[in-house]
């Protein structure tokens, strides 16, 4: 579901670089049809699509699932508000396209799509594992984190200059960076590295590495007649490494850190 | 328990309820910006009024106009015999600029409305580019825009003063007839199927502009005597403004000239 979920985040931050958001002028349908010519940007376009409707039909099975078998009701919860924020989703793409693309809903689309991730993977967490002790500092890093997506999504569309985002992005890294190397720290000595702990530092380094990359590859590109595939990849890899980023994060925090280390010895 | 299902009901009947929907259409042009022709309006004189002539002079070594890379559509590629060129900067063999929309940006009586022509300017999707990659219209003229293409296009103009566009035109589908309501230098319009597919159209409330062509000249008649901020604008290199003052029946000549 997760994977899924990020598969989507994925697809939405390809129909953005190849600049193909309004390639299919209609919706729900596409082209006046269900499937429209395959052609273009219209490709991405379609399966971003596609895709929204298979997480939504899974994210809707997922809720009646747990409903039924779960036995938790904070568990419970998270599927149903997992299903509530895809349909919102679907509903704000269609208000993107309708709209002809306000630069506040694409930010509020992209957004949202962080949230909805970070509920599967919260959902993904709760199956597998028991409520840890909780970190406050990781905790941090997710609110951190999310306001950090916001600000490069607003970039992204056009909405703010590049210098908030490398604000934001040398405090989110440094709390991402407290969060875990203050969990790693503590349990040098014991050998039980706690695993989403260590995740989540690989992952703000190659967030950061990429931010970097997408930003000099774009700098470079700024004649470019066109979105190439060097500047469209990198940008894409910053958007779902940011996700990503996210996710451990909150695995990080919902586990805790003693918890984390059981998880990781089972 | 109940709660929720009614929750999980609603969003879905409003995930449905836009099935209905299609494309945007076409907005019409507003009322309460430039009037169409009407009998109060006025129009050159091309008897009495100045004409203003120059040329849009390119200094410096033209840069190399960038290959588009059309790969992705078999139809694109196909209609162009060599690779086709970006048309961001088109230096001309005489060594002016092509695609320069020169206007007239103050300086005009405020109290008169001009006559909008009753002919609509074309703008043709043909090899995916537009042709002309630059065109201009008074507010409330109407473009007609053509697919020439056997592949599919949208048009999709971003105006910052007039309300957004984005309509689908397969491969012989009918013109689509277009007007901007209000004054706008320029409006960027892009192909979201082919992304390098770019146009410039500059909206203006009077009739005094040019654009442009393959000998870097423009040319604008029948102004009123006045004192007048020339403006031309150039897509790479932005705006440059020059005052002029024209008596009835003056010629006068105004170059710009554009360092690369």
């Amino acid at each position: 579901m997760a994977a899924w979920t990020l598969a989507l985040v994925t697809a939405g931050g390809l129909v953005t670089s190849n600049d193909a958001a309004l390639a299919v002028p209609d919706w729900p349908l596409n082209w006046g049809r269900l499937v429209p010519p395959l052609e273009g940007g219209i490709r991405f376009e379609f399966a971003h699509r596609v895709l929204a409707l298979l997480v939504a039909l899974l994210t809707c099975w997922l809720a009646v699932w747990m409903q039924r078998r779960e036995p938790r009701k904070w568990m419970r919860r998270l599927a149903w508000w997992a299903f509530a924020t895809v349909i919102a989703q679907a509903l704000l793409g269609g208000a993107m396209v309708k709209l002809i693309d306000p630069k506040v809903l694409a930010v509020a689309h992209a957004s949202l799509a962080e949230i909805c991730f970070g509920l599967t993977v919260a959902i993904v967490v709760g199956y597998y594992t028991d409520r840890g002790a909780g970190n406050w500092v990781a905790s941090l890093a997710v609110a951190v984190l999310f306001l950090q997506a916001v600000l490069g999504a607003a970039l992204r569309h056009g909405a703010i200059g590049v210098v908030p985002h490398i604000i934001g992005a040398v405090i989110a890294a440094a709390i991402a960076m407290w969060a875990s190397l203050g969990v790693i720290m503590r349990h040098l000595d014991d050998g039980k590295m706690p695993r989403p702990a260590v995740v989540l530092l690989v992952f703000t380094a190659l967030q950061v590495f990429s931010g970097v990359a997408a930003y000099s590859v774009r700098a470079a590109a700024i004649d470019d007649p066109q979105p190439l595939p060097l500047t469209i990849w990198t940008t894409v890899a910053h958007v779902v490494l940011g996700a990503m980023t996210l996710g451990s994060a909150i695995v990080l925090a919902l586990t805790g850190e003693q918890k984390n280390a059981e998880a990781t010895s089972r | 328990m109940k709660k929720i299902w009614i929750t999980a009901g609603v969003a879905c009947a409003l995930t449905l309820a836009g099935c209905g929907g299609g494309e945007k259409p076409a907005p019409k042009a507003d009322a309460g910006a430039t009037p169409a022709a009407s009998s109060g309006a006025a129009t050159p004189d091309m008897d009495n009024g100045a004409t203003i002539t120059g040329k849009v002079i390119f200094d410096g070594t033209a840069p190399t106009a960038k290959t588009l890379d059309m790969s992705a559509v078999p139809a694109c590629t196909a209609a162009h015999k060599t690779p086709a060129k970006s048309e961001e900067v088109v230096v001309n063999g005489n060594g002016t600029v092509k695609n320069a929309f020169v206007w007239i940006k103050s300086g005009l009586p405020t109290d008169k409305t001009w006559a909008v022509p009753t002919t609509a300017v074309p703008i043709t999707q043909e090899g995916c580019m537009y042709s002309p990659h630059v065109v201009a219209v008074m507010a409330g003229q109407n473009l007609d825009i053509k697919n020439g293409d056997p592949t599919n296009h949208n048009i999709h103009p971003m105006p910052a003063n007039n309300p957004d566009f984005n309509q689908s035109q397969p491969p012989g589908a009918g013109d689509i007839d277009h007007s901007f309501a209000r004054e706008e230098v320029m409006v960027p319009v892009k192909c979201n199927i082919h992304p390098w597919m770019r146009a410039y159209i500059g909206v203006v409330s009077h009739p005094f502009f040019a654009v442009t062509g393959d000998d870097g000249t423009y040319s604008i008649k029948g102004l009123p005597p006045g004192t007048y901020t020339l403006e031309v604008w150039q897509e790479k290199y932005g705006t440059q403004d020059q005052q002029i003052t024209v008596g009835a029946k003056d010629s006068k000549t105004q170059d710009f000239t554009i360092k690369g």
